[in-house]
Formats: C-alpha cells, sequence, structure tokens
C-alpha cells in the first residue's frame, strides 16, 4: 500500500485546513453524519436558498480522510444546486464503489478525485463516504423544508 | 516441537504483508494459533465428526469424548473441583448474557444493586445496564483510583446489602491493568453478593485459579488464548448453576418434554442447547495444552519484559500519549496511546503500510475512555510470542506518523 495514495497533499491540506470547520449564522438544516467503525462524528450545515446552497460547514470530530472529504465536498457544493449536489454526491459514492467512471464524471467531482485511493482501503471507505451520505440527507431534508 | 516463540504459529510464515510476515500486535483482540491447535482440529475434522451426545453408534461416542474431553481440560486449566463447572458458550460476550439473563434475571429485583467497575468491556457492562434497567435495579460504577487501579475503598462503600451482583474485569483490554479480584471477591462475599469474573483479558496471561479466587461465575474467550473462534467458557459454581434456567431451549438439553412440560438436564448440558461447536472445543483443549507445555512462568517472564520495553519505547516517542495507569503499575501486555492529535484510525493505517497491526478505536469501552478523557485511542497488545524487533517496528512507524501529519513526508 502506498500511503500517498491515501494521504495526498489535497487530502492532508483538507484536513488540516479547517477553513469548512464552523457554524453558519443561519443553517437551513444541520444534519448529522456518524461512522461508528471510526468514531466519525460531523454535524453537517448547509445555508439554502430556494433551490442553491449558499453556503456550508461543518463540526465535530474525525479523522483525516473523514475530515478531509468533508471539506472538499463543502468546497465542491456550495453554489451549486440541491440536485447538482446530489448528483455529485451519487458519483463520489460510484468513485468509492469503485465503479467505472468517465473522465468527465471524475473532473466534475474536481478535487474529491484525491479520495480515490480509499477505495482500495475496505476499512476506511466509510470514512470517506458518510461525508456524502450526510449530504444527500441534507438535500432531503433541505427539500422537505421548502 | 513447541518453541513457546513466533515458530510456533504458521501465520507468520504464511501470511506475508508486502514480503513480511506482520509485526502483530493485536493479541488482545484475538491471537494467531499455533500448529497444534490447528493440527487437532484439522484432525478432528478429518478423523472423527459426529453429533456428540446423540448417536448410539461408535462414532458419535468419540466426539462426545472429545468435547467432553475438552471440558474436563477447561476445569484442570481454571483449577475447577469438576468438569460440571465448565459451560461451553460461543464467546466471553455469550457467558456473560447467560449469567445476566439466567442468574440475574432470577436474583436482582427492584430496588437491588449490581455494581461494576468503570473499565468494564461493553460486553461486561450491557448485560448488566440492561438486567437493571429492565428488572428495576440500581447500576452502580466503581471508578479508578490515580494509579489506573480498581479504587477498592469506592467499592466497600458502594457495597450494601442490596447488592447482589459484582461483575468485574480481570484485567482491562484498555489499561491492561490487572484488578484484585481476590480481594474483591471476599468483600462481596461478606456483603452477600455474587461475583461475576471477566477474564478474557488476563487467561492468556496469567493462571486463573477460580478457588483461589472464589469467584461465582467467570468467562473467557478460546480466541484471545491460542485457539479457534467460536469456544467460549462460562465457569460456575456447581450450587449456582443447579438453580439456574437455560436461555436458549431446544434439542441436546433435556430429560424429558411432553406437550406440556419440560425437565431439562442437570449444568451444564442445560445451558448448551443445540448442535455444540466440538471443533473449536477441541481446538481450545489444545490451545490450553499448548499454553501449559509454553509455561505460565515464561509466558510471564516474557511478556512483563516486553511490557516494560513497549511502555519504556512508547514514553520516548515525543508526542506519545500513554493512559490509564501511572509508573510502576503493572500491565498485562496492554497499553494504550495517542500520537498527537493524530486520529488513532490515520496512525493504525499509517502503521498498517509499513506491516505493523495494532487496534484503533473505543476498544468496545467507550465509558473507561470517557472517563481517561478520550474519545479514541490507539492500542498495542501483546503476547508472549513478540518480540524487542516487533516493538521496535511499532516505534519505527509511530514515528512516521509526523511525517505524515506535519506535513513534511
Ligand atoms: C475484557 C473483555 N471482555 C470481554 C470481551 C469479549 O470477548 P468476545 O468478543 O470474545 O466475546 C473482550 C474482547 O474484546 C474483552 O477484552
Ligand atoms: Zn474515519
Amino acid at each position: 500500500m502506498d500511503l500517498h495514495d491515501l494521504y495526498g497533499d489535497i487530502v492532508r491540506e483538507h484536513s488540516m485546513s479547517g477553513h469548512n470547520l464552523r457554524h453558519l449564522e443561519h443553517p437551513s438544516v444541520v444534519v448529522p453524519g456518524r461512522n461508528p467503525s471510526c468514531g466519525d462524528e460531523i454535524d453537517l450545515e448547509l445555508s439554502v436558498e430556494g433551490d442553491r446552497i449558499k453556503d456550508g460547514s461543518f463540526t465535530g470530530v474525525g479523522c483525516a480522510i473523514s475530515r478531509a472529504s468533508v471539506s472538499i465536498m463543502l468546497d465542491l457544493v456550495r453554489g451549486r444546486t440541491l440536485d447538482e449536489a446530489a448528483e455529485l454526491a451519487r458519483l463520489f459514492l460510484a468513485m468509492e464503489q469503485r465503479e467505472p467512471l468517465t473522465d468527465r464524471q471524475l473532473d466534475a467531482l474536481e478535487e474529491a478525485v484525491a479520495l480515490k485511493g480509499v477505495s482500495n482501503m475496505p476499512a476506511r471507505v466509510k470514512c470517506a463516504t458518510m461525508p456524502w451520505h450526510t449530504l444527500l440527507n441534507a438535500v432531503e431534508v433541505a427539500r422537505g423544508t421548502d | 516441537m513447541i518453541q513457546g516463540s513466533k515458530a510456533d504459529f504458521p501465520f507468520f510464515a504464511e501470511h506475508l504483508q508486502e514480503g513480511r510476515p506482520v509485526v502483530y500486535l493485536d493479541n488482545a483482540a484475538t491471537t494467531q494459533k499455533p500448529y497444534p491447535v490447528i493440527d487437532a482440529v484439522r484432525r478432528y475434522l478429518t478423523e472423527s465428526v459426529a453429533n456428540p451426545h446423540r448417536g448410539a453408534y461408535q462414532l458419535s461416542g468419540e466426539a462426545t469424548s472429545r468435547y467432553e474431553a475438552a471440558r474436563s481440560r477447561v476445569a484442570a486449566f481454571l483449577n475447577a473441583t469438576s468438569s460440571d463447572t465448565v459451560v461451553f458458550t460461543k464467546n466471553a460476550t455469550d457467558s456473560l448474557n447467560l449469567v445476566a439473563e439466567s442468574y440475574g434475571r432470577r436474583h436482582v429485583g427492584e430496588g437491588d444493586e449490581i455494581i461494576i467497575s468503570i473499565a468494564e468491556h461493553h460486553s461486561n457492562l450491557l448485560p448488566w445496564q440492561r438486567l437493571a434497567q429492565e428488572n428495576g435495579a440500581l447500576l452502580k460504577y466503581v471508578y479508578l483510583d490515580e494509579t489506573g487501579m480498581f479504587d477498592m475503598e469506592q467499592f466497600r462503600q458502594a457495597l450494601t446489602d442490596r447488592t447482589k451482583i459484582v461483575a468485574v474485569t480481570q484485567v482491562s483490554n484498555v489499561t491492561g491493568i490487572e484488578f484484585p479480584v481476590a480481594e474483591i471477591v471476599r468483600a462481596s462475599h461478606d456483603a452477600g453478593a455474587v461475583v461475576v469474573v471477566d477474564a478474557a483479558q488476563s487467561a492468556p496471561h496469567i493462571p486463573i485459579d477460580v478457588q483461589a479466587l472464589g469467584a461465582d461465575f467467570l468467562a473467557f474467550s478460546g480466541h484471545k488464548l491460542y485457539g479457534p473462534d467460536g469456544a467460549g467458557v462460562l465457569y460456575g459454581a456447581t450450587c449456582l448453576l443447579q438453580d439456574m434456567p437455560p436461555i436458549s431451549v431446544g434439542g441436546g438439553i433435556v430429560e424429558e418434554v411432553t406437550e406440556r412440560t419440560v425437565r431439562y438436564m442437570d449444568p451444564p448440558l442445560r445451558f448448551e442447547a443445540g448442535t455444540p461447536n466440538v471443533e473449536a472445543a477441541v481446538g481450545l483443549h489444545a490451545a490450553l495444552d499448548y499454553v501449559d507445555a509454553v509455561g505460565f512462568s515464561r509466558i510471564r517472564r516474557q511478556e512483563q519484559e516486553l511490557t516494560g520495553y513497549l511502555v519504556r519505547t512508547l514514553q520516548a516517542i515525543p508526542g506519545v500519549s500513554l493512559y490509564g495507569g501511572t509508573e510502576g503499575v503493572a500491565r498485562h501486555g496492554v497499553v494504550s496511546f495517542n500520537v498527537g492529535s493524530v486520529h488513532p484510525h490515520d496512525v493504525a493505517t499509517i502503521l498498517d503500510s509499513q506491516g505493523v497491526a495494532i487496534r484503533a478505536g473505543h476498544h468496545c469501552a467507550q465509558p473507561l475512555l470517557n472517563f481517561l478523557g478520550i474519545r479514541f485511542c490507539c492500542r498495542a497488545s501483546l503476547s508472549f510470542m513478540n518480540t524487542k524487533e516487533d516493538i521496535d517496528a511499532l516505534s519505527d512507524a509511530i514515528i512516521s506518523v509526523g511525517r505524515w501529519f506535519d506535513g513534511s513526508a
């Protein structure tokens, strides 16, 4: 196993940067994400206007993979519609399940592609996917509260 | 010939990770299996499989006698007076649940008390938590003193004439510290309480004498003691087992069944409904023979030396914090730690990439970790067959963690 596939620069920077680790002033939805296998516990906050994600953040504790994953995800979906965010989440989850993605699909995931290496480590896959499952839940909640 | 070293364990030759044997430091979770255990299971599976206690033919008699021989071997291992005190279960968890569900449900009522320590594994906590909740009893905890030791003073104060059960671990699976079980038993018996000992982490490291301990019940898992999965043990004093109803009912445990009634067999068969796991019992038998052949005095000497070396090695690494015991407190092969603020799962992954296997997480002891003021930690746990080189490899791997999470890799 080459650790660079797991803890590459992008992953390490996001895991340590903490620029998305904060509370929003007026979140529209706050959705918990839990990964008992690792003890990752995050709360995802989104502020949604109409069908667009204006801002997002998270709080909580987790391993480097989960922190990087949620941070990369927030940078990716900020400013997108709920539908676009949900589509990106589905793409990401497909990537982690080692489903073949086209170059265009991989491009759409931008920095999140840095987490592709986690799919080779069954023990850590949930760390990477948990934030995106949480995002799908948050999208559902946001749609419901319209 | 038994060597009392890794040479006895085919795993180290057979399982190579990137060309090298694994540095296996997760013995508290489960142990690798020495060849006498593997051979015994293979021999049973090739030569004498039959359903014990059932068939009238010779082969069934042979399976029965192997199974019962394993039971006698366990009784001897525990210095129990009779093999009737030994119930085979799936694992320690199953054993502890059996005591709580059978003995506990009958003897713990509204307003009664159960005392456990804060250091219990969830398997010796949840059965009592549930029992207390469902029967309206009070679950009391005994905490640890500043050295990480079971606080005997606090315990004496917690004991009352309403205390029906005291359930404690003999060795903590997080700190490796041994609790004064014999003393706990004496105090409990003076108060009229029955004592359940969780020996899952002690049985691999120290000889257990249920008579000297005075334990009423004692549980352990064969798989942590070089045996196969699927053989757990519940020791129970005969007078207590006699009065206990089975939890799982069905074939193999009855004297007589009518349309409306049943008369159960005597213990221990009463608690072993269904076809038993003979191969696991046979493997456990071989494991106990193996442990005795190596000898507890040698096991103890090697493990104490290795544990001391492990503690000193970890203490010497900058940024590493150790939990759960102060200097000079004896530990049995188990040491928990964190590496700076790096999440234990990342530490474990980085170590794994260098062929070092440790455990990371809450170790099924969340209340204890909470008491220690942490949420998760890493745990290295030793067996006598580990070496100082294993600990050096652990140390090198831990030092490398800083290269990944200081930004300098
Ligand atoms: C102290 C202690 N008790 C109980 C158990 C449960 O053992 P098992 O999972 O074999 O039932 C363990 C094992 O993790 C343990 O360390
Ligand atoms: Zn994680």
